[in-house]
C-alpha cells in the first residue's frame, strides 16, 4: 500500500463523517420552516373581542370592557428606580421582587404578567411613564362586563390560561383569557374568535429588525361570535330574588324545545366579582371548601337530592304501563302502609284517608305513600325475580333522563342514581324485594336526582311522554341551532294516554290537594309537592334536620309552556316554601307581573324569609364580606 | 526558455488556483451574510468586516504576485531563515505583543493586527521539508526523529504559552508528513489509543477503565504466553512495564484532567462527552450555531434569507463559526459542496506532492495539505458539534487578514514549488 493513501484515507473518512453528520442535521432533523417555533421570530398577537352573550329576549348579559396588564420581559429590564416605579404601581418592594423573580424564573425572553388589570383611571397616566422603564409594557386585553347581576352560575367566568394547558394544547399561549366554567367553557370556541398573529424578525437582543418574511405567515384576528342563550333574565332574576336567604336550586324548562328557561342555584353571587382585580380575593372567599354555602356551586346542576313525592308520578306511569294498576285500582291506607312482619316495617303516610278506598287520583292530590308504596311493589313483583324487576322499573325510570347525565351544555352535571337488580344484588348478600327499598316508592331509599333531571320529567310528563335535551344556546351568531342532539325528541317507554289520568291527579293537586294556596287565577297550574328527608352528622352523630321542600309544575295545564322543579334546602313541606315560589315565577313567566294583594304578600313573604337559622346549624358560617 | 522563466505563472497548477478563488469567492459571500446589517449598504465600505475582508482579498493579490516571483530554489535555499523569522516573531510576542481575548497572540499595528501564529505554519512546514529533504536523512533513527519533532514542537510550544491551544492542535497534522516520509505509524497510534484511553477514563472514571485494560491485557497475554512457552521466565519485566505502564497512563489521566485542566476546558469536554448537562450555557455558541445549520434544511434559506444568521444569533459568526452561515443560508447541498471543495482541494495537493521527484517539494505539499486539513476538520466539527470547542479559523472563510494571508502563504508557495519541478534535479 502506497504510503500517501493514509492521508487520501483520512481525508475521505472525515469528509464522509462531516457530510454524514450534516445530513442528520439539516435532513432528517430539518428544516424549522414553522415561524411559531423560531427563536429568531417574535410572534405578537392580536387578541380579538370575545362574543356577546345574550339572553332570549335579546337582553345583553355579558359585555366586554377592556382591561390593561403590566408585562415585563426580565431580559430587556434596565437597572430603575424601583421606589419610582413602586410608587407607580403602587405596589410594594416585595411584590416587585417576588414578581419579577418568578418571571425570570418562568422565562428571561419571554413576556410575564407582573401586574394584572390596572384600575381604569391608572391606565393613561402610567402608559406614558412606563416609558422610561425598560422592559415593562402595557398589555390591552379584554375582560367581561356584567350588566345585570345575575346568572353567575349559568354564565360563568373566564380566566387565565394555566401552564398545563398551555402545554397540552399548542394554540393557547400562557396567560390567554379561556371560559373556565358555565356557558363561557361549553361554547369558549365560538366565543373567543382567533387571533390574529404578525411575525417579525428579532436579532438576539430581541430587537425588532423587520418583518418576517415580509408579512407572508401573518394572519387577520377573527371576532368571536356572539350567542343568545334560552334563558329569560327577567325570570332568571325573579327567581333569584326569591330564593334570598335559602339555599337550592331552581331549573325552568319550555316543555315543546327544551330550552331551559332559568337556572336558578341559590346562594348566588355578582358575576362581577370574578372580573378585575378583586377577583383572586373574591375567589377564594367564593370557592372556601368549608363555606357550606358554596355560592360557585351550581346546586340546579351538581346537587343531588332524593326526588320525595314527585318520584310517585314516575312510579304510577309505571305502574299504568306495566298494568299492575289502573286508574281504578284501590289501595286502603290506615296511616301508613305496612311491608314486613317487624314492628319497624311501617311506613307512615300523612294522607289523612283513613278507611276508604284511595284511587289514582286522590293519591296523587292527596300524595298517599301506602299506594304508592303497594303499586311499587305490585311492580317488582310481576317479574320472575325481584332483580329483574327492578331492571325492568330502572329502564322505565331511566327512560325520563334520569340516572345519567342528560347530556345539556354545560360543563357541570351529576348523575344522580336509580338503582337496578345489579345493584342491590352486588350489595346485598341475602335475599331482598321490594320491601327492601320500599322508600324508592316515594322518592326516598336510594334514589337521587337533580333539579334539572327533575325539572326534565316535568317537561316530560308535561308533553306527554317525550322530552327534548334541555339546551342553554338558543342562537349562535343569530343563527338558531342546529345541533340534532337538540332538536329531535327523546321518547320514554310510557305511552302517552297514561299521562293523561297522572295530569288530572296533578291538576288536582293545585284545585284541593296540598298545593291550594298557591294556586293562581287564570292559569291552570299542574305539579306535584313534595318533601324528603335528609340528615347530617353533627358532632358525629346523625341528627336529622328539617325536610327538604320540593315541587315540580308545568303551566297551562293545556299547551304547556313553562315545566319546572324548585327545590329549598331544609325548608319544610313542599307546600311551604316551594310550591308558592313556584306559582310566582309561573305567574311571572306567563303573566308578567304579579296581580292582587293576597299574591303580592306571598310574594313578599318569600322574598324576606331566610333559612339562615337552619342552616346555622349545620355549619359555622365564616363571617367575610365580598369585595366590590 | 527565458521567457518561460520570465513569466511567474508558467507551470502553476490552475485547478488548485480555481479552487482557491472559490472557496475565497464564497468565503467573502458569507462573511458578507454574516455580518451586514443593511441588505443595502455598500459592498466597498471599509469601516464594515465584510469591506475589511474584501480589502485583505483584493491585496491577496500583490502577495501571490510577490510569492510567485521567487523561484522555489529561493524557497529551499531559504527555509531554515524563514523558520527562525517564524520562531522570532513568536517569542516577540511575549515582549511586544498585545492581549485579545485572553491570549497574547497579537501584534497591533495602529488598526491592523498580525498574528504571527499563521505565517508561523508555513515557515514549519518548509523546515520539516528541508530537514527531511537531505538525502542523508533517515527518518527511522531515533536522533533523526527527535531533531523532527523539535523542529515541529517548537513553534506548537510557543504557541501553547500564549495560550492558543486551538493552533497548537494542528501541528499534530505533521504525522502525517512524517508518517508519508517514513515514520512509522506506531506512533500515531499509540497517539490514537491514548487519545481513546483518555476520553474513556473521562467517561468511566479511572478504576472501571483500569480493570477494563487489565482485563483485556491479560487475555491478550495469557494467549500470547501459550504460543510462546517460555517467555515469562525471562522476560517477566516487561509485561509488568505494560502493566504498569498503562496504570499510570490511566490515572494520570484523570489527575491531569482534574487538576491541570482549567474548568471551562473541563466543561467543554464533560458537555461533549454528554457527562454534564449544559445549564450554564456553556455550549451556547455550538448549541446556536446547531439551530442555524439544522434550520438550514436540504437547499438552504437563500443568500441574506437565514434569519438566525442575520439576526446574530450565533456568536463569533464571522469567525469560527462561519460554516454556520454557509450551513442556514445555503443547506445541506451548500455545506456538501464546501466540504467537497475542501477535499478536491486536499486530493489536488496530495496528488501533485506525489509527482515531485524532489523530496522537498513532496514533503512541503504533505505538510500543506495535512495543516488545511486539520484545519477544516476541527473547524467544522466543532461547528456541527463532533468536537469540543476549539477556536480555529476555517482556511479561506473565516474573517481576518492574518488569517486569509498565512493560508494564502501557504498554499502559493506550494504553487510555485510545484509549477517549477520539471526544473528539479
Amino acid at each position: 500500500m502506497k504510503r500517501s493513501s493514509l492521508l487520501y484515507f483520512f481525508i475521505t473518512l472525515a469528509g464522509l463523517i462531516l457530510i454524514g453528520r450534516l445530513f442528520q442535521l439539516q435532513v432528517i432533523n430539518g428544516a424549522d420552516l414553522d415561524p411559531n417555533h423560531n427563536a429568531a421570530v417574535k410572534v405578537i398577537y392580536d387578541y380579538p373581542e370575545r362574543g356577546y352573550i345574550y339572553d332570549r329576549n335579546g337582553k345583553l348579559l355579558v359585555a366586554n370592557q377592556l382591561s390593561y396588564d403590566v408585562m415585563v420581559v426580565p431580559n430587556e429590564v434596565e437597572p430603575l428606580d424601583t421606589i419610582e416605579f413602586c410608587n407607580l404601581l403602587k405596589i410594594d418592594l416585595d411584590y416587585f421582587k417576588r414578581k419579577y423573580k418568578t418571571a425570570k424564573n418562568y422565562s428571561p425572553w419571554l413576556p410575564s404578567v407582573f401586574l394584572k388589570q390596572l384600575a381604569k383611571e391608572d391606565f393613561a397616566f402610567l402608559q406614558e411613564k412606563l416609558h422610561k422603564f425598560k422592559g415593562f409594557y402595557i398589555q390591552k386585553r379584554n375582560i367581561r362586563n356584567y350588566p345585570i347581576s345575575s346568572a353567575a352560575n349559568v354564565l360563568g367566568y373566564i380566566s387565565k390560561v394555566n401552564e398545563l394547558e398551555a402545554k397540552n394544547n399548542p394554540n393557547f399561549q400562557q396567560g390567554e383569557l379561556i371560559g373556565s366554567s358555565g356557558v363561557e367553557k361549553s361554547y369558549d370556541s365560538i366565543l373567543r374568535g382567533i387571533k390574529g398573529k404578525k411575525f417579525l424578525h428579532r436579532n438576539r437582543l430581541n430587537k425588532i429588525i423587520g418583518k418576517y418574511k415580509d408579512g407572508e405567515y401573518d394572519t387577520l384576528a377573527v371576532n368571536g361570535q356572539d350567542i343568545t342563550l334560552t334563558i329569560d333574565s327577567e325570570l332568571q332574576q325573579y327567581g333569584e330574588l326569591l330564593m334570598s336567604g335559602k339555599r337550592g336550586g331552581i331549573v325552568a324548562i319550555e316543555p315543546k324545545t327544551g330550552e331551559i328557561l332559568a337556572l336558578i342555584s341559590s346562594p348566588t353571587y355578582n358575576p362581577n366579582m370574578m372580573v378585575g382585580r378583586q377577583r383572586a380575593y373574591n375567589s377564594t372567599i367564593l370557592m372556601d371548601e368549608k363555606n357550606l354555602d358554596k355560592p360557585i356551586y351550581d346546586r340546579s346542576l351538581q346537587a343531588t337530592y332524593p326526588p320525595g313525592s314527585p318520584f310517585k308520578l314516575i312510579n304510577a306511569l309505571i305502574g299504568l304501563q306495566e298494568g299492575v294498576i289502573d286508574e281504578n285500582s284501590a289501595v286502603y291506607c290506615y296511616g301508613g302502609y305496612r311491608y314486613g312482619p317487624r314492628k319497624g316495617a311501617f311506613q307512615k303516610c300523612h294522607c289523612d284517608i283513613f278507611g276508604g278506598p284511595i284511587r289514582l287520583h286522590t293519591a296523587i292530590s292527596k300524595s298517599c305513600n301506602s299506594y304508592f308504596s303497594t303499586t311499587y311493589r305490585k311492580i317488582i313483583d310481576n317479574a320472575e325475580t325481584a332483580s329483574v324487576g327492578m331492571d325492568i322499573w330502572s329502564n322505565h325510570v331511566k327512560s325520563f333522563g334520569l340516572g345519567n347525565y342528560l347530556g345539556y351544555d354545560l360543563p357541570s352535571g351529576q348523575k344522580g342514581l336509580i338503582p337496578d337488580g345489579n345493584y342491590y344484588d352486588s350489595r346485598y348478600k341475602y335475599s331482598w324485594g321490594p320491601t327492601t327499598n320500599i322508600s324508592n316508592a316515594i322518592g326516598q331509599g336510594e334514589v337521587l336526582t337533580t333539579p334539572i333531571q327533575l325539572a326534565n320529567v316535568t317537561a316530560a310528563i308535561a308533553n306527554k311522554g317525550y322530552f327534548f335535551t334541555p339546551h342553554i344556546l338558543k342562537k349562535s351568531n343569530d343563527k338558531n341551532i342546529i345541533n340534532t342532539e337538540y332538536i329531535l325528541p327523546k321518547k320514554t317507554t310510557i305511552d302517552p294516554k297514561y299521562f293523561d289520568p297522572i295530569i288530572e291527579g296533578m291538576h288536582e293537586v293545585f284545585k284541593t290537594g296540598t298545593g291550594k294556596w298557591s294556586n293562581i287565577k287564570g292559569i291552570d297550574i299542574v305539579g306535584k309537592t313534595g318533601t324528603s328527608e335528609n340528615f347530617t352528622i353533627i358532632n358525629g352523630v346523625r341528627k336529622q334536620l328539617r325536610d327538604h321542600s320540593i315541587l315540580i309544575a308545568f303551566a297551562p295545564k293545556d299547551d304547556p309552556k313553562i315545566a319546572i322543579a324548585v327545590f329549598v334546602e331544609n325548608g319544610g313541606y313542599g307546600s311551604t316554601i316551594a310550591a308558592p315560589i313556584t306559582s310566582l315565577l309561573i305567574e311571572k313567566y306567563l303573566n308578567k307581573k304579579i296581580t292582587g294583594n293576597n299574591r303580592k304578600w306571598i310574594e313578599n313573604n318569600m322574598i324576606n324569609l331566610s333559612l339562615r337559622d337552619i342552616y346555622n346549624q349545620k355549619e359555622i358560617i365564616p363571617k367575610t364580606t365580598l369585595k366590590d | 526558455m527565458r521567457a518561460e522563466k520570465n513569466n511567474i505563472f508558467y507551470g502553476v497548477d490552475w485547478i488548485l488556483i480555481i479552487l482557491y478563488i472559490a472557496l475565497v469567492g464564497f468565503g467573502w459571500m458569507n462573511i458578507y451574510a454574516a455580518t451586514t446589517n443593511d441588505v443595502n449598504s455598500e459592498v466597498l465600505d471599509f469601516s464594515t468586516k465584510y469591506g475589511k475582508q474584501l480589502l485583505w482579498i483584493i491585496l491577496c493579490v500583490p502577495l501571490i504576485i510577490f510569492i510567485l516571483f521567487f523561484n522555489s530554489k529561493f524557497y529551499e535555499k531559504f527555509a531554515s531563515i524563514l523558520y527562525l523569522i517564524g520562531i522570532l516573531s513568536l517569542v516577540g510576542l511575549f515582549v511586544f505583543g498585545k492581549n485579545i481575548n485572553g491570549a497574547q497572540s497579537w501584534y497591533a499595528f495602529g488598526s491592523v493586527s498580525l498574528q504571527p501564529s499563521e505565517f508561523a505554519k508555513a515557515f514549519t512546514a518548509l523546515a520539516v521539508a528541508k530537514l527531511l529533504s537531505d538525502r542523508q536523512y533517515n527518518l527511522k533513527l531515533i536522533k533523526n526523529q527527535i531533531k523532527a519533532f523539535i523542529i515541529i514542537f517548537l513553534p506548537a510550544i510557543l504557541i501553547a504559552l500564549q495560550p492558543d491551544l486551538g493552533s497548537v492542535l494542528v501541528y499534530l497534522s505533521f504525522f502525517f508528513v512524517l508518517n508519508r516520509e517514513g515514520l512509522t505509524l506506531n506512533y500515531i497510534i499509540f497517539g490514537s489509543i491514548a487519545i481513546v484511553l483518555f476520553l474513556l477514563t473521562l467517561l468511566f472514571g479511572p478504576i472501571a477503565i483500569i480493570f477494563m485494560v487489565f482485563g483485556l491485557l491479560s487475555i491478550l497475554v495469557v494467549y500470547f504466553l501459550k504460543k510462546h512457552k517460555g517467555y515469562l521466565k525471562f522476560n517477566w519485566h516487561k509485561v509488568l512495564g505494560i502493566y504498569l505502564i498503562f496504570g499510570l497512563y490511566i490515572f494520570s489521566s484523570g489527575y491531569i484532567f482534574n487538576n491541570v485542566f482549567e474548568q471551562h476546558q473541563r466543561d467543554r469536554f464533560e458537555i461533549l462527552l454528554g457527562i454534564s448537562k449544559d445549564t450554564k450555557k456553556i455550549g451556547y455558541n455550538t448549541n446556536q450555531s446547531l439551530q442555524a445549520i439544522s434550520s438550514g434544511g436540504g437547499f438552504g434559506k437563500g443568500f441574506l434569507q437565514g434569519e438566525r444568521t442575520q439576526g446574530d444569533f450565533v456568536p463569533e459568526q464571522h469567525t469560527d463559526y462561519i460554516f454556520s452561515t454557509v450551513g442556514e443560508e445555503w443547506g445541506f447541498l451548500g455545506s456538501s459542496l464546501v466540504i467537497i471543495l475542501f477535499m478536491l482541494l486536499l486530493y489536488r495537493i496530495i496528488y501533485l506532492a506525489e509527482t515531485h521527484k524532489n523530496k522537498f517539494g513532496r514533503i512541503y505539499g504533505y505538510g500543506l495539505a495535512s495543516i488545511l486539513f486539520f484545519h477544516v476538520i476541527i473547524n467544522i466539527g466543532m461547528v456541527i458539534q463532533l468536537l469540543p470547542t476549539v477556536g480555529i479559523p476555517l482556511p479561506f472563510f473565516s474573517y481576518g487578514g492574518s488569517s486569509l494571508w498565512g493560508f494564502t502563504l501557504l498554499l502559493f508557495i506550494f504553487i510555485k514549488l510545484d509549477a517549477n519541478k520539471s526544473y528539479d534535479w
